[in-house]
């Protein structure tokens, strides 16, 4: 099965349902992902998008990049309002009033500042009360859209515009990111899982079975940005491969409460591979690195645990 | 047939919303708000009316959640009051925008600080420039009906736009009132089934909410002020054929005892009824004065107020919210600018009163007609006066 990728690039569906000439920055790994989902689900889904770098590089009227029926409300409620279409489609469908008697799939999509942040409460509202629907939170961990602020989700160490580095304070971000892959879970949703665009079949089969699951599913979806990282364009997708490959983020899936690595590596490269190319850590000394490496070993352990005891079987 | 039924005018609000057979309901519970929304959470758990009934987390997420229905082609009904409608105030604007026809009840409650569950109507005054159209309702009757006619007026293509049904809190809300009720059949040849004009839809895509660069932004806004203040003509369409059909007719501009009348009260809402108690006692007494209640509070309006107010002296606004360090009450401001450039226009002026829960009494709305007619007279230069104030 080593060549199983091989195949699935073969396999994967050519039709496009995101448009190009969009006017997302150069290695934006943010729409490199949404195209890898839109490609997954298809002609018969229904989007509600969250303002934030998508929402306005794809709708810039009157041009839209989407072939697929789109809404965009504000920038906290992408949850909500797809609460409402799934609850409306359902419903009129029942009736015998909607005009598509198909499985239609909902998604939400956000960035991070639109799910951990400002949107935690219409997300939770949501994933509470069990709409069929998938959430997908494209983090690129800050706001980068606004221009490069940081977010609950920037990590420890990252400068920002409002978290910068300076003489007194050099240290940038002083917060360790939100876990909010485990906030999602707590909910006792049936599907959660963390996803890259570097890993694009990995991606795309975690968007299937979220499609798949009956309720809510929420895919936690790593999304380099070169312009935010002060990086060169070209790095996006291997940053986001370096990232998985140092522990940084690792790839995984939680199925009814169940934990499961689905990408995993036997030689972890150290984090400084992936600090090192990128601007927003160039601030950093030794000990910080050290530090670093030290909390991400942890919290990688931490979820390795999870996954050994999802693994026991109880008699 | 229509049958009169004594029940609280929350229910009778829940059982018009029924009759018009939504299709969700999206709502966050508040005083004084809650009985409608419980009621159609039962009327929905006991198969009485097929529709989604969403209970939300929040305000923010019921206006949320309704934009979503209502773009997927649902007919979309919420309620709220006072905080909640603070809470709302970002997606209120994005509704009218989006062309969303969602039928809402606020029950008006004065908004904190301090932190007041009582009535006024400082609650839909801080929405009024988000696009909505605002009707205001001034017994339990009119609230059934006008909830009923207020689909019809939203989802009409011409309009497509979302509208308001005020009733006061509790005053309104928490009162038993004999109604007259509608049947499904009636109902069903009043209300035709709601045909979106453009809906969430795999087999016919459309992206709704694009960004509006500053090429088009000013032409988005021109159209929907121009579509706000059209709908009036609907509006008065609407109103009459529910007059035609069901024999009980509405105005946007209602007056009572105006004709041959030197002095006019206007006021919004239910206090419009204990008016009239007063408007009795001063005719009874000789004096020439009357009623004009405001049906309509958006779009405004002006053409039809000028004819209510033509060739009387004297114009009292009954206003129940503060603009603070404005010129006077929210209604009365809207007044003077309609009638500013109108030649022999009435002396206005300008009462605030009733906030928080404060009874506006008949001797109160006597007193008003008595004090406007003598600032009239001295042609007294002021911004308001509060009545029922200790000092």
């Amino acid at each position: 099965m080593e060549n199983l990728n091989v195949y699935a690039a073969k396999m994967a569906p050519q039709q496009e349902f995101l448009a190009g000439g969009h006017r997302a920055c150069q290695g934006c790994a943010e729409l490199l992902a949404v195209r890898l989902v839109a490609k997954t689900l298809g002609h018969d889904y229904i989007i509600a998008n969250a303002t934030g770098c998508l929402e306005i590089v794809t709708s810039s009227f009157p041009h839209s990049a989407w072939k697929v029926p789109w809404i965009h409300v504000a920038f906290e409620n992408a949850a909500a309002v797809a609460s409402g279409v799934e609850a409306a489609v359902k419903v009129l469908q029942r009736k015998g009033k909607y005009p598509v008697d198909r499985k239609i799939t909902i998604l939400a999509q956000a960035g991070d500042g639109g799910t951990v942040d400002i949107g935690l409460q219409a997300l939770s509202g949501a994933l509470e009360r069990g709409h069929d629907m998938i959430y997908i939170c494209y983090d690129n961990e800050a706001y980068m859209n606004t221009g490069v602020q940081r977010s609950s989700s920037t990590p420890y160490g990252a400068t920002t515009t409002t978290s910068p580095s300076g003489k007194v304070d050099p240290l940038g971000q002083h917060t360790m990111k939100k876990n909010i892959v485990e906030i999602a879970a707590a909910h006792n949703v049936p599907y959660v899982a963390t996803a890259s665009p570097s890993y694009p079949f990995d991606l795309m089969a975690k968007v299937k079975k979220a499609a798949e699951t009956p309720g809510p599913a929420y895919i936690h979806c790593f999304v380099p940005c070169p312009t935010g990282w002060r990086m060169a364009p070209n790095l996006a997708v291997s940053i986001g491969r370096i990232a998985v490959e140092s522990k940084v983020f690792p790839l995984y899936e939680i199925v009814d409460g169940e934990y499961r690595m689905t990408v995993t590596h036997k030689n972890h490269r150290p984090v400084s591979d992936y600090l090192q190319p990128q601007g927003r850590f160039r601030h950093l000394n030794e000990d910080h690195i050290a530090e670093i490496q030290q909390q991400v070993d942890k919290s990688y352990e931490r979820l390795l645990k999870k996954v050994k005891m999802s693994s026991i079987e109880l008699d | 047939m229509a049958k009169r039924v004594g029940i609280e005018v929350s229910l009778a609000i829940s059982e018009a919303v029924k009759l018009a057979q939504v299709d969700a309901v999206a709502a966050y519970p508040i005083t004084p708000q809650t009985h409608i929304v419980e009621h159609l959470s039962e009327l929905v758990a006991e198969g009485e009316l097929d529709a989604a009934f969403i209970p939300v987390e929040s305000e923010h997420s019921a206006m949320s959640v309704c934009a979503g229905t209502s773009a997927a082609g649902a007919r979309t009904y919420t309620a709220t009051s006072s905080q909640g409608l603070a809470l709302m105030n970002e997606i209120l604007f994005i509704i009218p925008a989006l062309r969303l026809p969602i039928v809402m009840t606020i029950a008006n409650r004065a908004l904190s600080g301090p932190i007041s569950i009582w009535n006024d109507h400082s609650d839909i005054m801080s929405v009024r420039d988000t696009g909505w159209i605002a009707i205001f309702a001034e017994n339990g009757q009119e609230a059934f009906d006008l909830t009923l006619q207020s689909f019809k007026i939203a989802e009409d293509h011409r309009v497509l736009l979302p509208i308001s049904v005020n009733i006061d809190g509790f005053t309104l809300s928490h009162v038993i009132e004999p109604h007259e009720f509608l049947d499904q059949e009636e109902v069903n040849r009043f209300l035709p089934e709601y045909k979106p004009a453009v809906q969430l839809n795999p087999d016919d895509p459309v992206s709704m909410g694009a960004v509006g660069v500053p090429e088009i932004y000013a032409e988005a806004k021109k159209c929907q002020d121009e579509v706000l203040k059209g709908s009036i003509t609907v509006i008065k369409e609407v109103f009459a054929e529910f007059a035609e059909m069901f024999g009980r007719e509405y105005k946007v501009v209602e007056t009572y005892q105006a004709e041959g009348a030197e002095t006019l009260l206007l006021t919004m809402g239910s206090v419009g009824e204990t008016a009239m108690e007063a408007i009795d006692q001063l005719r009874a007494a000789g004096r020439k004065v009357g009623l004009v209640r405001l049906r309509l509070w958006r779009p405004f309006p002006a053409a039809d107020l000028r004819a209510a107010v033509r060739g009387i002296k004297t114009l009292a606004v009954i206003d129940r919210a503060v603009s603070f360090g404005g010129t006077g009450g929210p209604v009365a401001g809207e007044v003077r600018s309609a009638l500013y450039s109108v030649k022999d226009a009435p002396y206005v002026a300008s009462f605030i009163t009733g906030l928080g829960g404060r009874d506006i009494t008949v001797d109160d709305f006597i007193g008003m007609a008595n004090q406007a007619e003598a600032m009239a007279k001295a042609n007294e230069i002021h911004e308001y006066k509060m009545i029922g104030v200790r000092e």
